[in-house]
């Protein structure tokens, strides 16, 4: 009999909420991340200008010279709402612990080559705040992007640029406290190798185009950056024997990979999207990684020594191609 | 590095020093750009801070516990939503009048979660010191984990039930919801401190449990396990928003004497306009909770009374007052929802939730619990409203009502001293005349008239034509509201015939 009302009585009348229905071109079964994006941020009659920015609605399409006929197109990949997001991140965080007590019950980190764990002091901590300055930008985005699709992942790379801010203090205080930290920040702060990536950051929190930002950051910064401190550098810290700092770096080259897969997916929409777009992201994407590799030049040198420029060349030969299986070609390309 | 043991050094590193070095030890002074290029919203409200670093962190939380203990949240919370759908949870409740809490809750409330997100993220970029900037961000991913959890908890009620179907289109849309829509816009359209001194302080630490009560007890009680369940598991979010607004404003007083008048104003505003808004949480707690927890008389008494009283008290050494207006607030109380209800009641034909008398048990607990105005001046129209009914002549008002230009309410509060006579307020301003519902409201487009002549005023925009149509269904369809299904009355309406038939199902099989 339970059964019976279970057949009979209690048929569901929707299945699922309208504005995702209309989405899908049907009622029928929706996901947890589709009613949990679709159409969550508001978008008409907006009651009053912010007194902030008087010239630009609450939340306003054209803060961007990115046009996109239906911002919810730039969907997420990993299907990221916060329920999927946190549990993911709090798995990969257990590894890192894991990772952190096996080489701190060791003193691993702070035991090999003393010449090389200078050389990490110099070139790995100071990104911390490299990782501060990636939680602004990131966080920019969300407050002027537009539609709940790409805001909420850039909430969620908001966050993990925190986190890995603070994975990367750990490593410093496990291998010489506070005042290792301290010496980071100056070399962040004044070493001639930093100053032109230092540099770079702040002119990336100015810029207004929060859709350039986006470039500048996800695609260009960290599409040199990551390859060449946690695939070069860290190579050559293996033969010096600090593996286990490749084991607590291992969050990176994960996370690296995967928010590759949102920021490709979004910039390959937005691209597809209108050649105005891809006219932007190409000016963008040029004139971004352009200045990237020049000013990683210094630091790639420090650590790699002559090979450095080759080294470079190499990760933004490869980058280029990235950014063209997404459609972004830069300009030099299209005349050559 | 010339490092013999550095654990010996790091054990002697304190929590709080560590967490320092794990937050404000990220940030640096930029030489390259301007700092007020990079923070260009930090003075132009006319707060004054002289030492970013007094502001004490209100919880020192790191990345690495936030994904740990949200993650833990998370598994359990969907557990319990995934649970109470297969177990059809749906139907365990006291009554399907009930789900009317529910359609407020999704259409006037998640929206507002996700708005503080926003709203946050902006202050989370923005602020000029490393501490509230981090708290801000916290909170900015808190807010968007409510409006989810919220949609997602409410998902499984909109395969049944009316009036839960669109809601975000609807919040955009729907006369009663600018009331939400406008006090969250008015918020984040604010500088920072102000928005903090709106949302953090004066919403979630002086008027939340006026929300949390009416919804989470009140979903205890008619035994709705999935909406307690996301209530509670917010909780904890919620006590570190509470922090904040607590330490932001004593920040604020304590950097410099000159920003105590402006925190004043700003309290003496949001508290109002806080108030304002709960008129709607007043009336679904008194009327649409088959089982009822307290009237909102006992619950403005004790947690706006007694615990916000305890509060102003403390604050008074930084020169702060109790918020201007309270004492209207207190003789309101025994109207508030009263009044409130009695309008949707005649406008629910153009509303996507319900309304109906209340039953003779319930008129006999507010005559209880409300002895000095109920069955003097409720129960009449109540009993007046539900004779018409039983005559088949249901009472729908067909007039447009006038609305305060501040809070958006239809001007049907009375004044506080004769609950006989609608308080109205009027000014005029570059030569046009706008209307408000109180002296709070007044006094708020007073301050800042050029911000509120520019409000989205529902009958306004429907008179000029702007909702798609000028006769009543057309701009329902606009609303996207279904028409006989989301509005009028409980009696008759879908959801009662879903209910009863559910109810006798239940009986034939208890009978078998
Ligand atoms: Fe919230
Ligand atoms: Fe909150
Ligand atoms: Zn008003």
């Amino acid at each position: 009999m339970a059964l019976e009302i279970k057949t009979n009585s209690v048929r569901q009348r929707q299945q699922t909420f309208s504005n995702v229905a209309r989405r899908l071109g049907s009622d029928k079964p929706a996901s947890r991340y589709e009613e949990a994006t679709y159409d969550l941020q508001p978008d008409v009659n907006f009651h009053y200008r912010p007194t902030w920015d008087p010239a630009h609605e609450i939340f306003d399409k054209t803060r961007t010279s990115i046009i996109m006929a239906d911002w919810y197109d730039l969907k997420d990949p990993r299907q990221f709402y916060y329920g999927t997001y946190t549990i993911q991140r709090s798995r990969m965080m257990e590894a890192v612990e894991k990772n952190f007590a096996f080489a701190e019950k060791r003193g691993l980190l702070s035991t090999y080559d003393p010449e090389w764990q200078a050389m990490v002091c110099f070139y790995l901590l100071p990104l911390r705040h490299l990782e501060w300055g990636a939680n602004m930008n990131a966080c920019n985005m969300v407050d002027q992007g537009y539609g709940a699709a790409i805001t909420q992942s850039a909430m969620f790379a908001t966050m993990d640029r925190l986190g890995i801010a603070q994975i990367i203090s750990r490593i410093g205080l496990a291998m010489g406290g506070a005042s290792t930290l301290d010496q980071a920040k100056d070399y962040w702060v004044s070493a001639p190798e930093w100053q032109p990536i230092r540099q770079l950051v702040e002119d990336s929190f100015v810029v207004e185009d929060w859709f350039e930002q986006f470039v500048a950051q996800f695609l260009s910064l960290d599409g040199l950056l990551y390859p060449l401190v946690y695939g070069h550098f860290d190579a050559i810290g293996l033969e010096r024997g600090a593996g286990a700092l490749s084991m607590v770096t291992e969050f990176m080259v994960d996370w690296q990979e995967e928010i590759s897969k949102w920021a490709d997916t979004v910039l390959k929409r937005a691209a597809a999207e209108s050649d105005t777009n891809r006219t932007f992201l190409a000016q963008w994407y040029g004139e971004w990684t352009e200045r990237v590799q020049t000013a990683l030049l210094p630091l790639a040198e420090k650590v790699l020594g002559p090979t450095a420029k080759d080294i470079l060349a190499s990760l933004r030969e490869s980058l280029d191609k990235r950014a063209m299986r997404l459609g972004i070609q830069i300009e030099a390309e299209i005349a050559a | 590095m010339n490092t013999p043991n550095p654990n010996e050094r790091l054990r002697k590193l304190s929590l709080k020093e560590r967490y320092a070095h794990l937050t404000r030890g990220l940030d640096w002074q930029p030489t390259y750009q301007d700092k007020k290029k990079i923070f260009p919203f930090t003075d132009y409200e006319g707060i004054k801070i002289h030492d970013w670093d007094a502001f004490e962190d209100p919880f020192r939380l790191t990345m690495d516990s936030y994904w740990k203990y949200q993650a833990e949240k998370e598994r359990k919370l969907y557990a319990v939503i995934d649970s109470f759908a297969q177990n059809n949870g749906q139907m365990n409740i006291s009554d399907a009048r009930y789900i009317n809490a529910l359609k407020i809750f999704i259409t006037a409330v998640s929206p507002l979660e996700y708005a503080a997100h926003r709203g946050f993220a902006h202050v989370g970029r923005h602020f000029e010191g490393v501490g509230p900037r981090i708290a801000c961000q916290f909170q900015a991913i808190d807010e968007l984990r409510h409006a989810q959890t919220q949609i997602h908890t409410i998902s499984h009620f909109n395969k049944f039930f009316d009036g839960l179907h669109d809601p975000l289109h609807m919040y955009n849309r729907v006369w009663y919801l600018s009331v939400p829509k406008s006090f969250f816009e008015d918020a984040i359209t604010a500088g920072p401190f102000e928005f903090l001194t709106a949302v953090s302080f004066s919403f979630e630490y002086v008027l939340t449990s006026l929300l949390f009560v009416p919804f989470m007890s009140g979903a205890a009680y008619n035994g709705d396990m999935a909406t307690v369940t996301f209530g509670f598991s917010a909780q904890s979010d919620e006590s570190r928003h509470m922090t904040l607004g607590l330490e932001i404003i004593k920040f604020m007083l304590q950097q410099d004497e000159g920003n105590v008048p402006i925190v004043q104003k700003w309290i003496d505003k949001w508290f109002w306009r806080g108030y304002r808004l709960l008129s709607i949480i007043a009336m679904m707690m008194d009327y649409m909770l088959p089982k009822k927890i307290m009237s909102w008389k006992e619950a403005w008494e004790m947690y706006f009374e007694q615990g916000g009283g305890a509060l102003f008290n403390d604050l008074s050494r930084y020169g702060i007052r109790l918020p201007k207006y309270h004492e209207v607030a207190k003789a309101e109380k025994d109207h508030y929802s009263h009044q409130a209800w009695s309008t949707f009641y005649q406008y629910s034909h153009a509303s996507a939730f319900h309304t109906w008398t209340p039953s003779e048990e319930e008129m006999t607990w507010f005559a209880e619990k409300y002895p000095a105005s109920f069955n003097q001046l409720y129960r009449p129209r109540y009993d007046y409203w539900a004779k018409a009914e039983a005559d088949g002549k249901r009472f729908y008002n067909n007039g447009l009502p006038q609305l305060c230009q501040v809070c958006q309410i239809p001007t049907f509060f009375t004044e506080p001293t004769d609950p006989t006579r609608i308080s109205t307020r009027t000014k005029i301003y570059n030569g046009e005349r706008f209307y408000f519902c109180s002296d709070g409201c007044h006094d708020i487009f007073e301050d800042e008239p050029e911000k509120y002549l520019q409000s989205w005023l529902p009958v306004h925009q429907i008179l000029q034509g702007n909702c798609g149509g000028t006769t009543v269904p057309e701009v329902l369809d606009w609303y996207h509201l279904n028409q006989g299904a989301d509005n009028f009355d409980y009696l008759g309406s879908p959801d009662e015939a879903l209910w009863e038939n559910w109810q006798s199902a239940r009986k034939r099989v208890i009978a078998s």
